[in-house]
């Protein structure tokens, strides 16, 4: 029955994305693409569980590897995707921040 | 925190991540959207600290702190013309992540039995998650080392055009089928110390770099936006086998977000996915040769027309970066609205190595978002505009694909620059483009070409503007 009801959460979701990125912008693919690429990154949840359970070594072992990853994914995805993002301006919009070349 | 509560707050961080998504979709609230995408990221792991279950904290704050690091140094010292490999890079450590913690599941409950007096260690997981895992391990391996090879391309360390050879396709469906066999075999019996685990391990890994060495340079953005999928796809395995509901909602989030990418950008070529990724590009089709007379123009007259000309439009490709003309182009073109043309940036959503990334160096160098348009936008309109620029473009505005049905690019649709009233072509030298095909558009009536180094070109046309 879990695997049902997970089955259903998964059924919905990716309707769900379908619908919300299905409108963004071509200006926005880069962002939108890096910034997903973050929410990937939510594999850490995961990964804090088999880090922290003391299960066995192995999987503190494995789990601690993961969590280091999945935090270069999730810390490296949203701060570049936050500079990427605040480069975005509109005309007149006058400041100049973000961004070094 | 009990189970239910942590899953309460899944659900608070689930709904942020759904707002974030959604808000990332217009330029204006872009900034907000993904910061609510960090907030609910926050809430999601904060809230599995509360959890019973972890007992150990310190492999989790070394290993955050590590990671943490890693991740912000890339992130701040990354050029933006670099941002295609920054992004092939996370991807695959959010793979390698995933095919870790698929890993790290079969060991969270384990039973000893005693066969023929040898103790083994099986996993104590039902059939159901043993799949799961070996799915979240597959996915997560091949997101990895394709990630990794997509990065070597990208950055030239390795050739970036297609390595294809002949038995290509038969050795990938070898790999497959002993996937399929090993993981079946495994499946059957989850021992721990199983040869098949390791064996599907390295499998993926292969299977990976095999599905990503065949794909050129030029079709770069369409394995960036497939691998970015596969990352999510490989999160949502991930919580499968874990029994985790906010891993599931978020990487399918993320799985779809790179299909529908992938799409836009299969679209823009005119092929299919499947196209794109089992055939070399212009592997097959010789296109006809195009002969005719080159009009090169030096920097006095390409001012001289500029200067006269009351529309403009820059048309960059993947040279605009390697050049780094960015912020040159900017200035030509704020020069030029100062002298009354109207200018606008006309961007092919293939330009560039990755979806957008045109747009992100032109933001990158100050130019307003409202001036980029988009291909079909510029086409009905480009035969009012005086003058196109194409700078570092080449296959997007290669009018054989309109005309020549034997080019390999034939049916991808192109910027019309030809139609417009003069084209100019910033080239280096008239070697062939990405794809190897030659442009007609460099022969048309109505092109004149600017030789040399793109930023020196547009520098010295500048210049001509300031004295």
């Amino acid at each position: 029955m879990e695997a049902v009801f997970l089955a259903f959460v998964l059924m919905l979701s990716i309707f769900l994305g379908f619908e919300l990125i299905s409108k963004v912008p071509a200006t926005l693919h880069t962002p939108l693409m890096s910034g997903a690429n973050a929410i990937s990154g939510i594999t850490l949840v995961g990964a804090i569980t088999s880090a922290g359970g003391g299960a066995s070594d192995m999987a503190t072992i494995l789990g601690s590897l993961a969590v280091a990853f999945a935090t270069i994914n999730v810390i490296g995805g949203y701060m570049v995707t936050n500079r990427m993002l605040s480069m975005f301006k509109k005309k007149d919009s006058g400041d100049q921040a973000g961004g070094k070349s | 925190m009990s189970l239910e509560l942590i899953n309460l707050w899944y659900i608070v961080s689930a709904a942020l991540f759904i707002f974030g998504l959604k808000q990332l979709g217009s330029p204006a609230t872009a900034v907000r959207g993904n910061q609510l995408s960090a907030i609910a990221m926050f809430i999601a792991i904060v809230a599995t600290l509360f959890s019973h279950e972890i007992l150990e904290f310190q492999w989790i704050v070394a290993s955050v702190a590590v990671g943490g690091l890693v991740g912000a140094f890339a992130a701040q010292r990354i050029a933006m013309t670099s941002m295609p490999e920054m992004v092939a890079l996370f991807n695959g450590s959010g793979g390698l992540a995933s095919l870790l913690v698929g890993w790290a599941a079969l060991y969270m409950g384990t039973v000893q039995t005693e066969v023929a007096g040898l103790v083994m260690e099986t996993a104590a997981v039902s059939t159901f998650t043993v799949i799961t895992i070996l799915l979240s391990i597959l996915i997560g391996g091949v997101t990895f080392s394709g990630s990794i090879i997509a990065w070597g391309k990208l950055s030239e360390i390795m050739t970036s055009s297609a390595i294809v050879f002949g038995a290509q396709r038969i050795v990938n469906a070898l790999i497959l089928l002993a996937l399929i066999a090993c993981g079946v075999l495994f499946t059957m019996e989850p021992s721990l110390a199983s040869p098949y685990l390791y064996a599907v391990v390295g499998l993926s890994l292969l299977f990976g770099i095999m599905a990503v060495i065949p794909i050129g340079g030029a079709d770069m953005p369409v394995v960036i936006s497939l691998l970015n999928s596969y990352s999510g796809l490989a999160a949502c395995a991930a919580g499968f086998a874990i029994n985790n509901n906010i891993l599931i909602v978020a990487g399918s989030l993320v799985g779809a977000a790179g299909i529908i990418l992938t799409n836009i950008m299969c679209k823009a070529m005119n092929r299919s996915l499947a196209n794109v990724l089992f055939s070399g590009f212009g592997a097959v089709k010789t296109a006809s040769k195009v002969e005719g007379e080159v009009k090169p123009i030096n920097t006095e007259d390409a001012y001289l027309i500029l200067e006269a000309a009351s529309s403009v439009t820059f048309v960059p490709g993947y040279g605009m970066a390697v050049a780094q003309a960015q912020h040159v182009v900017r200035e030509l073109g704020e020069l030029l609205e100062e002298n009354g043309a109207d200018v606008t940036y006309a961007i092919h959503p293939v330009a560039g190595r990755m979806p957008g990334h045109m747009n992100v160096l032109l933001a990158e160098a100050n130019v307003p978002y409202d001036q980029l348009v988009e291909m079909d936008e510029i086409n009905p309109r480009i035969d009012n505009i005086d003058v196109a620029v194409v700078i570092g473009a080449n296959d997007v505005v290669n009018p054989a694909a309109r005309e020549d049905e034997n080019s390999p690019i034939y049916g991808m649709p192109i910027i019309n620059v030809d139609s417009a009233q003069t084209v100019f072509v910033l080239k280096r030298s008239m070697a062939s483009g990405f794809s190897g095909v030659d442009n007609p558009l460099f022969f048309g009536e109505n092109t004149r070409m600017l030789f040399g180094d793109a930023k020196e070109s547009i520098s010295s046309v500048i210049a001509e503007f300031k004295g």
